[in-house]
């Protein structure tokens, strides 16, 4: 029993990062009014090209650093086609996430079928040797604390500080924003290459730690879910990161009642994780005055300066 | 010369043939202005006269297609509202760039430098100074409109700009905050800075106005010290002609009872609005009557339960009747079709759809006018209706296919005013229908709603200037913290009593008289 209990909540940590590090980005990105679709495909880049670089010169920390900067650059194509080109997001992001897939598939394919040796734990010394409570928390590898940070970081950054109003006003009413002197262009443009790293480093955690291997179709629809975490977790960050936690739980315990050998469906068990999160989400955040304050206005709607 | 001081100095904004063309209209044609530091300078102009487009040109919200601005003797190009603002050019807008999820003290904040709680604790101090006052942690969305033009302009006056511009000021603020606003004003121009001033109130800019510039159809007409020009001479300047005046003639008063709330107690969802407390009102037929009150004392409250956007079912106490009937529990187009019709305070988002054509946004309300057959829209039909309206009350645009939001204030809201008016209806909800909107429009608008109480329908009028409603209205309520004062007749009373009930001053003898 007690087994099982770290099996899934240790479990849960690792399970729940890939998702957290893309939808921590993409709050990022849709508090300044930009939906960003392709987060799936952005997430599948990241992956292949972690696992290749890895694979090919034997260093995770270079595989992190790759996927960082190709799935960067993919939002970058991905900006420019909706902040200069005034493209429709969701046209946009649709068709750059799909762009995102075919060229993991392209990157990825000569690497299908390796292994790799996945990313050390942390040594914390004598808190891992606690009993339960350092095996769930204290045995991992560094970038799942590094997700952690992250929250933090995203936290306090939107709530406690001058960028972080910026970028809520920004995602409000960009009109406005620019008419007390901000670049909303370039605001935008810059959240969306941070959410386009993110996603990134997160499909790369996937290939290289949670994994570890490559194979096609491995994201497996987990940018999707962060898109919905988001907008379910109502732009705000500690609920996100609860939603993705959540999913890590829910998707642990399904293997654990897999393993028992009960008689559900397997298809219905594997959907479980997404819907359930979902549901959940629903159900807390229902508060219509917290959505009304922390959903961006602007979200999704093209921007273009008067001229 | 009269006014020695600020004209010594070189000017600090000089505008030299400013040109700038819109597709359907040249807003500004050769545009030249000057601006002198520690001067208020007025531009007047009635709506589409190019003073709004003039104004981005100055703050770099917009370019001009030729001509020249000369910040401090240098030749500038002013690209955008930043550089603006870094030259010490300072802008309170017509309609507000304010962040409405965000705190008063967190809005100054994105536009002043400064911790939270020092900026707090100033805009506090300048409210008291300035008789601006706002509490600074509260949620911009749930300030009246009022009171969001109190923090735009503590925004701007935190900001020290050598330049301020004021875009229609005054027509959202009650008779003792226009006296405080011009203090401040006046204030703020003795430090040497200079201050642009938008405004068609004509009595306004000459007591205020050291210069006043007339712009007409985008040209300017003149500049004229507004001090030794006649209100009436200025009005020619800037219509073109003479002002009409809304004749009220002495027309009986049917007893007949429209609209009737009695009672009526609501505590607001919302705990930043207004709850109603025990309102009181009856509008008959052939009557017009006015609230008065500073916006967010419950006028909105009050309007969204009267127009169905809130509706009126369980929640509170007291009765909703039209004609006898109760009708809380109607959604708007069935009141409509009772004949009830609305014309609510914003006229972008709630009264007109910005980016609808003026046709599709006729259509909106007047479906019922036979602009529907068998569930097909009848093009026809809706533009003829858009055009008879656009032809029957002067609206100035690009004919019925042109973009809602493209059109001036007044101009927008003659056609809103219009569009309701031909569906003739019985009782006439109207709230602050001429903010924004020039002399010449709202006294056009004025009389439209004098015109149908004459042939006996019901006006309910809710504005925060006093004028119009001593001009119009029959009997008067004055609105305060949610609570509707006793009707008055508007001839038996004066515009000092009511200034002071605005404030809450005259409340307490009341109900002691009462």
């Amino acid at each position: 029993m007690t087994e099982t209990l770290i099996f899934i909540c240790a479990g849960t940590m690792a399970a729940a990062t890939p998702i957290l590090f893309a939808a921590m980005g993409e709050l990022v990105v849709e508090r300044t009014g930009v939906l960003n679709l392709s987060i799936e495909g952005m997430m599948a880049t990241g992956a292949a090209a972690a696992f290749a670089v890895a694979t090919v010169y034997e260093s995770s920390l270079l595989g992190f650093a790759v996927a960082t900067i190709s799935a960067g650059l993919l939002s970058v194509v991905f900006a420019t086609l909706t902040l200069i080109f005034l493209a429709n997001q969701v046209a946009a992001g649709l068709a750059v996430g799909i762009l995102g897939l075919g060229v993991s598939a392209l990157i990825g394919k000569k690497h299908e079928g390796f292994t790799i040796e996945p990313l050390k734990s942390v040594d914390w010394g004598f808190l891992s040797d606690i009993p339960v409570v350092g095996r769930i928390l204290f045995q991992h590898d560094f970038v799942l604390y590094a997700g952690i940070l992250l929250i933090a970081i995203v936290w306090f950054v939107l709530t406690r500080t001058k960028l972080g109003l910026i970028i809520k006003a920004v995602g409000e009413a960009p009109e406005a924003a620019h008419a007390i002197g901000y670049p909303v262009i370039l605001i935008r443009f810059l959240a969306v290459f941070f959410g386009g790293a993110m996603a990134g480093l997160g499909g790369a955690y996937l290939t290289l730690a949670y994994t570890p291997l490559w194979a096609e179709g491995l994201v497996a629809g987990r940018g999707w879910i962060a898109v919905a975490l988001v907008v379910f977790g109502s732009w705000r960050a500690h609920r996100v990161a609860l939603g993705a936690y959540l999913f890590g739980a829910i998707s642990l315990l399904e293997l654990s009642i897999q393993g028992l050998g009960l008689a559900i469906p397997s298809q219905v068990l594997s959907a479980a994780p997404y819907v359930m999160t979902i549901v959940i989400l629903v159900l807390i955040s229902r508060d219509a005055r917290q959505i009304r304050l922390n959903s961006p206005a602007s979200l999704g709607v093209t921007y273009r300066h008067q001229s | 010369m009269t006014k020695q001081g600020p004209r010594n100095d070189p000017p600090i904004l000089e505008l030299r043939g400013i040109t700038k063309s819109y597709p359907t209209v040249l807003a500004n044609d050769s545009v030249d202005l000057e601006v002198f530091p520690g001067e208020i300078h007025a531009v007047l102009g009635e709506n589409g006269a190019g003073k709004s487009t003039l104004m981005k040109v100055i703050y770099g919200s917009t370019q001009p297609d030729s001509g020249e601005i000369l910040w401090q003797q240098e030749n500038r190009t002013i690209r955008s509202p930043a550089l603006a603002r870094s030259l010490g050019i300072g802008m309170v807008f017509q309609h507000f760039s304010l962040f409405e999820t965000l705190t008063v003290a967190q809005n100054i904040s994105l536009a002043v430098p400064g911790k939270l709680e020092d900026l707090s604790a100033r805009i506090v101090e300048i409210g008291h100074k300035f008789g601006l006052e706002v509490a600074p942690d509260t949620l911009v969305y749930s300030l009246s409109v009022g009171e969001r033009q109190r923090v735009e302009i503590i925004r701007c006056i935190l900001q020290n700009p050598k330049l301020l511009i004021l875009d229609e000021p005054t027509s959202v603020l009650p008779p003792q905050g226009i006296d405080q606003l011009f203090k401040t004003l006046r204030q703020l121009a003795d430090t040497g800075c200079a201050i642009i001033y938008i405004s068609h109130k004509l009595e306004e800019i000459r007591a205020l106005c050291d210069e006043a510039t007339i712009l007409r159809q985008g040209k300017v007409v003149g500049t004229v010290d507004p001090k030794d020009t006649s209100t009436s001479s200025l009005a020619r300047m800037m219509i073109g002609g003479e002002i009409p005046i809304s004749e009220k003639s002495n027309h009986k008063n049917e007893s007949k009872v429209l609209l009737k709330i009695d009672r009526l107690s609501l505590s607001s969802a919302d705990p930043y609005g207004v709850s109603l407390k025990d309102i009181c009102l009856q509008v008959n037929a052939g009557e017009v009557v006015g609230i008065a009150g500073v916006s967010g004392n419950g006028q909105s409250e009050l309007m969204q339960l009267i127009s169905g956007e809130q509706r009126f079912v369980t929640e509170g106490q007291g009765d909703l009747l039209f004609e006898g009937n109760p009708f809380g529990h109607l959604d708007p187009a069935e009141r409509r079709s009772l004949g009830l019709n609305f014309v609510p305070e914003e006229r972008l988002g709630r009264g007109a759809v910005p980016p609808m054509s003026l046709s599709d946004n006729t259509l909106l309300t007047g479906f019922s006018q036979g602009m529907v057959q068998r569930q097909l829209i009848v093009r026809k039909e809706v533009n003829a209706a858009a055009e008879k309206c656009i032809d029957a009350h002067d609206v100035r645009c690009g004919g019925f296919s042109a973009i809602a939001q493209s059109l001036s204030g007044g101009n927008l809201q003659k056609f809103i005013v219009g569009r309701e008016l031909s569906m003739t209806p019985k009782l006439f909800v109207v709230s602050q229908p001429t903010w924004g909107v020039d002399v010449g429009a709202a006294a056009n608008i004025r009389q439209q709603l004098l015109l149908l109480a004459e042939r006996g329908s019901g006006v309910l009028l809710v504005s925060e200037e006093l004028d119009e409603l001593f001009e119009i209205t029959d009997t008067l309520c004055v609105a305060y913290r949610g609570q509707l004062s006793k009707p008055m007749l508007t001839q038996e009373v004066d515009r000092l009593t009511i200034g002071r009930m605005m404030t809450g001053l005259g409340t307490t003898e009341e109900r002691a008289a009462s």
